[in-house]
């Protein structure tokens, strides 16, 4: 299969089973990209979700971009990107111009519940997948335990603090960490 | 000019919505609602629409808020313009990547971006599980089917890898639990 088509039909199809935003999206895009097809390797589907969390816009948008960009350039961006957005774009199309009352359809409100279940666990895993590939030093993981406290307190607490704050802070330590063992070697006069 | 308008304000939401469509809520909230084109309670019953539709919330937004403004050709603009922010920032990165990546300063932000980032979905992962089985979290009173199926669910998908190398995957994952959520909340 031409690699364009085969972009556009592989993130055709990740989009078309994205449920409950983008997070639930780094586990399908890993499954398929990473184990499956072997477009990415783990350390760069890391990259991406960084960087889709530290650019504008939706993660599923700037994921897509990304694989299809690194397979096929400019070309290949733009079908995968295509690809992930024209079921949501079909479904939604659908469902306002036909069905008003769309969530009182009590089959598909109670598979919504059944799906919820499983979004909770897949994003899990995606987390569970990032422990795995985050280095065992007591930074990495200090930093990881206070952004899931942090992120806990304002869930629970329903602070109008975005996730921005957090990421912020993060690259404000391992920044300030870094320099201040840069100048502690020039210091001992180590390279 | 209505096409004029959803192109701007949805160029607007793409352009200015960092860390996905939930930090990204009160921004869209704001733009919706002073274009007028949805109320408030219209807004969120169209957020759970986008939460129990296939693909990203923000787009799924633009492109009912277009169609309900200007038909087709609306979710048209409305949907490319969330979306061409998000494709020609990731472009632009793409670019300037391989030089930016191996900048120390750079590293330095991104060993710390990984593990905050991490957090967040793990958190995001098990709130998300706390609020499905407790029935919203602060009530308190578990609600023991959504329990039990969520912990078949899980044994399903994370044992399936102890037999079969991959397990199953997320897309078959998402089946059954659309069928158990009929089966079992249906009764």
């Amino acid at each position: 299969m031409p690699i364009l088509l085969d972009l556009f039909l592989t993130f055709f199809r990740i989009g078309l089973f994205t449920f409950g935003g983008g997070y639930a999206m780094i586990s399908l895009i890993d499954d398929t990209c990473v184990e499956r097809k072997r477009w990415i390797t783990r350390d760069e589907m890391m990259d991406i979700t960084v960087i889709a969390e530290s650019t504008p816009g939706p993660i599923a948008i700037n994921c897509a971009t990304f694989v299809g960009y690194k397979q096929k350039g400019l070309p290949g961006a733009a079908a995968a990107t295509v690809g992930v957005v024209v079921p949501s774009f079909l479904v939604i199309l659908l469902i306002s111009t036909f069905l008003d009352r769309f969530l009182e359809i009590t089959w598909i409100a109670h598979a919504f519940q059944g799906i919820k279940l499983a979004v909770g666990i897949l994003i899990l895993d995606a987390a569970l997948k990032m422990i795995r590939h985050t280095e065992k030093k007591p930074l990495p993981l200090a930093i990881m335990g206070c952004a899931a406290v942090g992120m806990l307190l304002i869930d629970l607490l329903a602070l109008r603090v975005s996730s921005i704050a957090l990421m912020l802070a993060a690259a404000v330590v391992s920044l300030s960490v870094f320099l201040c063992r840069q100048l502690r070697g020039k210091g001992a006069g180590k390279p | 000019m209505i096409f004029l308008q959803l192109l701007i304000g949805f160029l607007q939401v793409g352009l200015f919505s960092f860390g996905g469509a939930y930090a990204a809520i009160p921004l869209i909230r704001s733009v919706v609602l002073s274009y007028g084109w949805l109320d408030d309670e219209m807004l969120t019953y169209m957020i759970a629409v986008s939460e129990s539709t296939p693909g990203s919330i923000m787009v799924n937004l633009a492109t009912y808020v277009g169609s309900s403004q200007a038909g087709l050709p609306g979710a048209l603009i409305a949907t490319a313009a969330v979306v061409l922010p998000a494709f020609v920032v990731i472009w632009l990165v793409m670019v300037l990547l391989k030089k930016l990546l191996k900048n120390p300063y750079a590293q330095a932000v991104l060993r710390g971006l990984k593990p905050c980032i991490t957090g967040i979905v793990l958190e995001t992962g098990v709130f998300m599980i706390l609020q499905n089985c407790m029935g919203g979290v602060r009530q308190g009173s578990p609600d023991w089917v959504s329990l039990a199926v969520t912990a078949v669910l899980a044994a399903i998908y994370f044992g399936s890898r102890r037999i079969r190398g991959k397990g199953i995957s997320p897309i078959a994952l998402i089946g059954i639990a659309a069928l158990a959520g009929v089966a079992v909340y249906g009764i």
